[in-house]
């Protein structure tokens, strides 16, 4: 129903804005298309997409000011295309307006031979890394860009990998050799020159001093590098570098069936869990067009949070390391273990379940769930008052994370920020209550805010979703709906096989389900929901295969990277290290 | 001759308590924190983990002595040394007992301040040989901290010497017989804690390790037994101050009923209890944060002391 009612809000709108920009522009721009998602689509002309851009953000009324998304298509081996205009490459511009509560797509057509696309680096600084990502995945050339270089992939790479030409797999390539030369090579290659980044190694009495922090480093929560410019400890500049954890997972996603690639969404944000299923299943769920059970849906709610309490008690326990406090993450990944024991009862695996399915979930609760969860909703809260005194209460602690990595709600629209982060600016913005999918809307839970939009505050904030959580997880046990597990529908998996001994049809679609997988109907859909670190997205194209023609993950701590250097600047390593720890990222979820 | 052999067997006794007392204290602090963070902490190696202290010497003398290419090489090898000489040197002031403790010098608190700042070479020394961003920044770190740090914690003991009327450590703990000076100096001995945290470079003040921001600070170049050096001098550094926060402020060897051996050791053990606490339940805080600490709050307290304690002591000799 979720899915159905926000989609309602969103087609109101289409006429609004698709009317307007045809308006406004007239024949600048093209046609528009149907997608699964209801999200209005706009193809534009490459001369005139930076206007429009602009436009959208600038001019219009209620404007779209987040750059959500932007990403491509290698549309040329796509065979159900439908009416859309001729397209090699498609880029395609995901806009979010939060005075409408809607998204536009814009999409510019490309032909293989000409991939040139004006920079909008001019109009949303946050859409450099997205555009380096392109032409990194697409070569997709974008013309004014400041530092159009390789950001996921390394700098010695041979092609682009996400084109349909490009091998998927490492048998598909020569074998892998690293010779002794090569490997230096390569290495020299990662050496940092300031000067490629404008950057000036002294200034009149003072030369600074060039630190390399990661990707091996205590705290950058993975294979993170960053390199700071410093004059003492005071940090001039910093460049981000991603990539490390780089695995292809929108490349694999083009190689497996839509059911098998499950497991791989449960890695992308890998202290998430099944909350990286469910912008998934969503999503094919939009394509096929299937509704789920009312029972699946609240098991999924619960799952979720379940997930959502585990992912910010390591934040929190992290982040208190961080600041040299040893033993609060000691409590919290206790008490994680606890929730842990309790997904591993209806789950089976602890970490990444793989739990749900497309149509349903992989199993139903097994007896005596209820008592498990009852026992730690009396668990925790008392624990995590006790957190507030240790950790949140602290005189240091505050002290090192009032006022630092400040930044405004516009600022973080401005670069593409959502969940807690966003909210910690004071702007009360919840995927879950504002676009509510999977039944969000039925729960009674409130939107933790904070003021300051400092680190300190992004701390609070999580905190209380946690106690948020615990209240949405009572309500699932308190009304847990009857019923099936999983949809009655045949692109359902593993299909449902209480009636293949009836009628050949569905033995038919049985069997091809569990040995092809099943086939999903052609089209576009995109998902996003309030993951643990933000807004987490797919963005799934469907070919009439049995596995999708691309992938796209939105994911939340992208953006959230790039802002990095724009809040470190003029503080010290010690408040660096803080802002890291308060982003809450996992590098799986910014480099999938 | 007895009198050297008494003499040598005293020295040697000292060292050798001291050297075991600070490798078990890494198994204790472990154990400590075990018990504060709801977890084991070691407990697999021999009764109680205990043989943990020998697994771990094992581990550090069979690891490669690595000394990088890019060090400065003769004053890489002599950092770790010198924390090791300088602290050890420290105790032999350290009235343990009567009857018991190296030498008895009438200027012992002079020698224990000298010993504690000659440490900071070490510190600085390694983080600079090292070569190494992070070491540097370390102990970049470490000399600032020492530095600030080193001139109240000087100044916090002078209400003592004052009271005792004497820079021997001895006379100072006689003259605890009535009242112990944690009473009479209460703000000297606020102060000189901090000081003696921040001597020893225990969480709060750890910032030239401060392994979250910098790896590991002014050793991270370090391996094998030069880093157990480090080690070994960071908890000789906490068992010498716990000794001297005893002997100054809690009446050392004196107590009823109990040897003054045993008391001095149970007030000693007490007192590392304390920083192990410490270590277990505070944040660490910023770099200008702990500077403006130093100047603006405890520089400005261990005056008031000096100040009121010397008035006071005019007062009553007049």
């Amino acid at each position: 129903m979720s899915e159905t009612s926000s989609s309602v809000v969103l087609e109101q709108n289409v006429p609004d804005i698709l009317a307007e920009l045809k308006d406004r522009f007239g024949a600048a721009i093209g046609a528009t298309q149907e997608t699964c998602d209801g999200i209005p689509t706009q193809w534009v002309a490459r001369n005139s997409v930076c206007d429009v851009l602009r436009y959208l953000k600038l001019e219009a009324q209620r404007p779209y000011r987040m750059l959500y998304d932007l990403t491509a298509i290698d549309e040329r081996t796509r065979v159900h295309r439908g009416d859309q205009p001729p397209s090699d490459f498609t880029v395609i511009y995901h806009l979010l307006s939060f005075e409408r509560n809607a998204d536009i797509r814009l999409k510019l057509a490309l032909s293989a031979d000409d991939l040139l696309v004006p920079t909008i680096t001019g109009i949303w600084p946050a859409a450099n890394w997205y555009e380096r990502e392109i032409w990194d995945m697409f070569g997709i050339v974008f013309t004014g860009h400041p530092h159009l270089r390789r950001i996921l992939l390394p700098p010695w790479w041979k092609g682009h990998a996400l084109l349909k030409d490009h091998p998927a797999r490492a048998t598909e390539m020569e074998p892998f050799r690293l010779p002794q030369d090569k490997g230096d090579a390569e290495q020299e290659m990662l050496r940092f020159h300031p000067e490629e980044w404008g950057m000036r190694r002294a200034h009149e009495s003072t030369d600074f001093m060039f630190l390399n922090l990661g990707p091996n480093h205590p705290s950058v929560h993975g294979v993170f590098r960053i390199v700071l410019q410093l004059d003492g400890e005071e940090i001039i500049d910093a460049v981000p570098d991603i990539g490390f954890h780089h695995r292809g997972a929108e490349k694999m996603g083009e190689r497996q069936s839509w059911h098998t690639y499950i497991p791989y969404t449960d890695r992308v944000d890998y202290l998430g869990g099944v909350i990286n299923n469910l912008p998934y299943v969503l999503a094919v769920e939009k394509l096929a067009g299937i509704e789920v059970p009312e029972r699946v849906k609240v098991i999924r709610v619960m799952m979720a949070e379940f997930f959502r309490i585990a992912s910010h008690l390591v934040f929190y326990g992290t982040y208190a390391q961080d600041l040299g406090a040893l033993s609060p993450v000691f409590f919290m990944f206790t008490d994680r273990e606890r929730v842990f024991d309790i997904v591993e009862a209806i789950c089976g695996g602890r970490m990444h379940p793989s739990w749900y399915r497309i149509g349903g979930v992989a199993q139903d609760l097994p007896d005596g769930w209820d008592r498990l969860v009852r026992d730690f909703l009396d668990y925790l809260p008392p624990r995590l008052d006790e957190y507030d005194k240790i950790a949140l209460g602290n005189r240091i602690l505050k002290a090192r994370s009032r006022g630092i990595g400040t930044y405004t709600v516009d600022e973080a629209i401005e670069w593409g920020v959502t969940g807690p982060g966003l909210r910690a600016c004071g702007f009360a913005w919840d995927f879950r209550k504002e676009r509510p999918y999977s039944g969000y809307e039925q729960f009674d839970f409130d939107i933790p805010t904070g003021q300051h939009g400092d680190c300190y505050d992004r701390c609070v904030v999580r905190a209380e979703e946690i106690r948020q959580s615990l209240r949405i997880i009572e309500q699932c046990l308190n009304h847990m709906p009857a019923g099936p597990y999983k949809a009655d529908h045949p692109l359902t998996t593993p299909p449902l096989k209480k009636y293949t001994l009836h009628d050949i049809e569905t033995l038919i679609n049985h069997f091809l389900g569990v040995s092809w997988g099943p086939v999903i109907p052609p089209g576009e859909a995109f998902v996003g929901i309030e993951a643990t670190k933000g807004n987490n997205g797919y963005y799934l194209i469907s070919d009439g295969s049995t596995m999708a023609y691309r992938v796209r993950i939105r994911t939340p701590s992208f953006p959230h990277l790039q802002m990095i250097p724009l809040i470190s600047r003029g503080l010290m390593i010690s408040d660096l290290i803080a802002i890291l720890g308060s982003i809450d990222f996992v590098m799986a979820d910014v480099d999938r | 001759m007895s009198e050297l052999a008494l003499a040598w067997s005293n020295v040697i006794l000292i060292l050798a308590v001291v050297f075991s007392f600070a490798a078990l204290l890494s198994w204790i602090e472990r154990r400590l924190l075990g018990v504060w963070q709801d977890r084991y902490g070691p407990n697999r190696v021999g009764p109680f983990g205990l043989l943990q202290i020998a697994a771990d010497a094992i581990k550090l003398l069979s690891k490669e002595d690595w000394v990088p290419p890019f060090s400065e090489k003769a004053l890489f090898v002599l950092a770790p040394v010198i924390i090791a000489v300088t602290t050890l040197l420290a105790f032999a002031v350290v009235p343990v007992a009567p009857g018991i403790g190296v030498v008895d010098l009438n200027i012992g608190l002079l020698f224990f301040l000298a010993m504690s700042s000659l440490g900071v070479y070490s510190i600085v020394l390694g983080g600079w040989a090292s070569n190494n961003k992070y070491s540097l920044l370390g102990g970049f770190r470490a000399a600032a901290q020492m530095l600030s740090y080193e001139v109240f914690m000087g100044l916090s003991l002078m209400g003592v010497v004052m009271l005792a009327g004497s820079f021997n450590l001895r006379d100072i703990v006689a003259a605890q017989e009535d009242l112990w000076f944690c009473i009479p100096q209460i703000l000297g001995f606020i102060t000189f804690t901090v000081a003696g945290i921040a001597e020893a470079r225990r969480l709060p003040f750890d910032l030239p390790e401060a392994e979250n921001e910098l790896v590991a600070g002014f050793h991270t170049e370090y391996s094998s037994m030069k880093f157990g050096l480090f080690f070994i001098g960071e908890y000789v550094g906490v068992i010498l101050i716990s000794a001297m926060m005893v002997t100054l402020f809690f009446g050392g060897w004196l107590g009823p009923l109990l040897p003054p051996l045993m008391w001095f050791l149970l007030k000693t053990f007490i007192v590392i209890g304390f920083f192990i606490l410490l270590r277990a339940s505070l944040p660490r805080p910023r770099y200008d944060q702990l500077m403006a600490y130093a100047w603006k709050v405890m520089l400005p307290l261990t005056l008031v002391n000096l100040l009121v304690t010397g008035a006071i002591v005019l007062a009553w000799k007049s």
